[in-house]
């Protein structure tokens, strides 16, 4: 498996170089590291990457992840990539501290590395870029049901396990800002695992428990396509609104029965894309990543860093049927 | 031993009907008719997938790939009729069948011919089924909006108020015990699993009966593949992940011993009507997901434990009169 992958890589940088030495003669290579491969959610940010480097000119984009969400894969994709002596990796990481060592010894070679949507441990990356602030997705995901609810009503939240570090700040956060939506009652939390036969399960015992549920609000992509499908089964369209976090291909249908109004995911296009211009900028010595730094990202503004070296892209994207048919085809 | 199985399937219903009287307790509304098929309409899948499974232990085998199975029919079912979303549910139907029994095929040749340890053979396929899936789908969505309605409505469809899923799995009930205790095949399960050898001195093929179950196993993993993915509107590479687990739990729950030879088509039923209870009523009762963990594991255990007293006794009975004799 890590030999056929090391070879997969490998085929791939060199069909990029063969394809870029004719343009020009030193770009800099900055290599895309996904969660895995072939997820809509990274392909569109591969899509976004894209657009920075064409922005850009001088920038050759490196594709690449394992076809499993594991560290395991990660770290031999990494090295891969360091023997390959790209210029930056900016990575979407399947743990926060496994991959460390490996992106250490990325850096001591002097190769730039950053973290985007999912990150690294501080010590293993120069900066990362997150695509929303927990606080902001958990007063998008509150807002998103209360837009709809002018009169005050009930919701539960539909969750994926019981451990999802993401989901879990982003209910804390919701619950922060519960004073700003008077009127509006959470009266449940449940998880769904992130599978789509419990969690339809679990949707229908939240309509069968509280007959009087207004919306359900589930903050993850299998979750809330199965919320979908559970309300529309039980005939409760236009009674109870689903809406959270979920990409707009998988929830078209959602939004075509009416099941779901509206629902709110990043743009993984911009988050593609600003990673790229970081990753740029710090490869090229145009910035620095230290607390407190600005750092330009092209059209999506500047990323300012906190503490940790971490930074916000935006607020979450809204998609709803205004929209819906413009993006369910990216991603 | 009639007589063992037939109490052990009769304590079985006892304890789903104690277990829906303790539910009804605390959530009246879960006992309606309506909620009931509901609830029978939701553990379809694990009843069909459990009976395929029963075959398979019965012959002294384990099918660890069925939820594979189920994800890989399920895609190209589900990419079949986005490529051509006309093609009548009767000829999905037979596809996802077919397949599946091709998949399952894989499996009995490679215990049949090969002699390979049935528990390692399918936790291969299984892999490399969910492997194929990524291949063949890129790793991506096929999602509602992209099948056609007549695909989605049809396991929704409603005939005299029940689900067509629920008629479904009743179908493959009654169709099993038919083959179980009226074919040669159904009798040569229990024969080629209770002794292989006594199976072969009466000129039973035991390689040839192992591979009839998993293709019986595989068949049913097809079908339910079509259905799960229709019922749930997307298909994707880790739809039904560890629910093999799941259904070898029912059969054990079921009191089909995992040393083969022993069980029935009504204790598969029962023991995936009792982890269907389980699964459906705990989100209603306001129990802990942490609780609803223990519960599930705690009742597997149990009914392992059960298993293993009955068939202890056994073995004792004929060392007795083996003493007696000499």
């Amino acid at each position: 498996m890590g030999v056929f992958k090391r070879l997969m890589t490998g085929a791939a940088v060199a069909a990029a170089m063969a394809g870029g030495a004719q343009a020009q003669d030193d770009p800099v290579r900055i290599a895309l590291v996904v969660k895995a491969l072939g997820i809509g959610f990274f392909e569109a940010a591969h899509k976004g990457a894209e657009e920075a480097a064409e922005e850009l000119g001088n920038v050759e984009i490196i594709y690449t992840g394992p076809t499993d969400t594991t560290a395991e894969g990660q770290i031999e994709v990494i090295n891969s990539l360091i023997a390959q002596r790209v210029d930056a990796i900016a990575v979407s990481a399947n743990d926060t501290d496994a991959l460390v060592p490996a992106l250490k010894k990325a850096m001591d070679r002097g190769i730039t590395v950053i973290s985007w949507d999912s990150g690294v441990a501080p010590e293993g990356r120069q900066l990362h870029l997150n695509p929303s602030s927990s606080p902001l997705i958990g007063n998008m995901i509150i807002k998103l049901a209360a837009d709809h609810l002018p009169d005050g009503g009930e919701v539960a939240v539909l969750s994926a396990t019981t451990t999802s570090t993401n989901q879990n700040v982003w209910i804390e956060e919701m619950n922060k800002v519960m004073g700003d939506y008077p009127g509006i009652e959470v009266v449940a939390t449940v998880y769904g695992d992130d599978l789509a036969d419990k969690s339809y399960r679990e949707a229908t015992g939240l309509m069968q428990t509280y007959p009087d549920l207004d919306a359900i609000i589930a903050p993850t992509s299998v979750g809330i396509v199965a919320a979908a499908q559970a309300v529309v089964d039980a005939g409760k369209v236009g009674e109870v609104n689903v809406t959270g976090l979920g990409l707009p291909s998988e929830m078209a249908g959602a939004i075509e029965s009416g099941a779901s109004k509206s629902f709110a995911i990043w743009n993984p296009i911009d988050l593609g894309y600003s990673a790229t211009m970081l990753a740029y900028n710090l490869a090229t010595g145009e910035a620095e990543a230290a607390p407190g730094a600005e750092i330009p990202m092209g059209r999506m503004g500047t990323l300012t860093l906190d503490d940790n070296t971490e930074g916000a892209m935006a607020d979450p994207f809204v998609y709803d049927a205004s929209n819906i048919d413009e993006f369910k085809s990216i991603f | 031993m009639t007589a063992l199985l037939k109490s052990r399937e009769a304590i079985l219903l006892a304890a789903i009907l104690a277990l829906l009287a303790l539910i009804a307790a605390r959530f009246p509304g879960f006992v309606a008719p309506s909620n009931l098929v509901r609830v029978f309409t939701d553990t379809s899948p694990l009843i069909i997938l459990a009976l395929g499974q029963m075959c398979v232990i019965l012959t002294r085998c384990i099918d660890l790939s069925v939820a594979a199975n189920l994800a890989l029919t399920g895609m190209v079912v589900a990419m079949l009729n986005t490529a051509a979303p006309d093609l009548p549910v009767a000829a999905t139907l037979a596809v996802a069948l077919a397949l599946g029994a091709v998949l399952g095929a894989i499996n009995g040749v490679l215990v049949w011919k090969l002699d390979i340890p049935p528990i390692v053979v399918t936790l291969g396929t299984m892999t490399i089924f969910r492997g194929l899936i990524f291949l063949l789908s890129n790793g991506k969505w096929i999602n509602a909006h992209e099948m056609s309605a007549s695909f989605t409505g049809f396991p929704r469809a409603e005939i005299l108020g029940v689900p067509m899923l629920a008629w479904i799995a009743i179908a493959a009930v009654l169709l099993l015990a038919v083959v179980i205790a009226r074919t040669p095949l159904g009798r040569a399960f229990y024969a080629v699993g209770g002794n292989p050898h006594a199976a072969v001195y009466t000129g039973l093929n035991v390689g040839r009966t192992q591979f009839f179950a998993f293709m019986i196993s595989g068949a049913l993993a097809g079908l339910t593949g079509y259905l799960w993915v229709a019922r749930y509107s997307v298909a994707y590479v880790d739809i039904a992940g560890g629910f093999e687990l799941e259904v070898v739990a029912a059969c054990v729950i079921g009191g089909i011993s995992i040393m083969g030879g022993i069980g029935s088509v009504g204790g598969a039923l029962l023991g995936a009507l009792f982890l269907g209870v389980v699964k459906n009523a705990l989100p209603v009762v306001d129990i802990s997901p942490f609780w609803q963990l223990a519960i599930s594991g705690s009742a597997i255990i149990i009914a392992v434990a059960f298993n293993a007293q009955s068939s202890r006794g056994r073995g004792r009975v004929i060392l007795r009169r083996a003493e007696h004799r000499t």
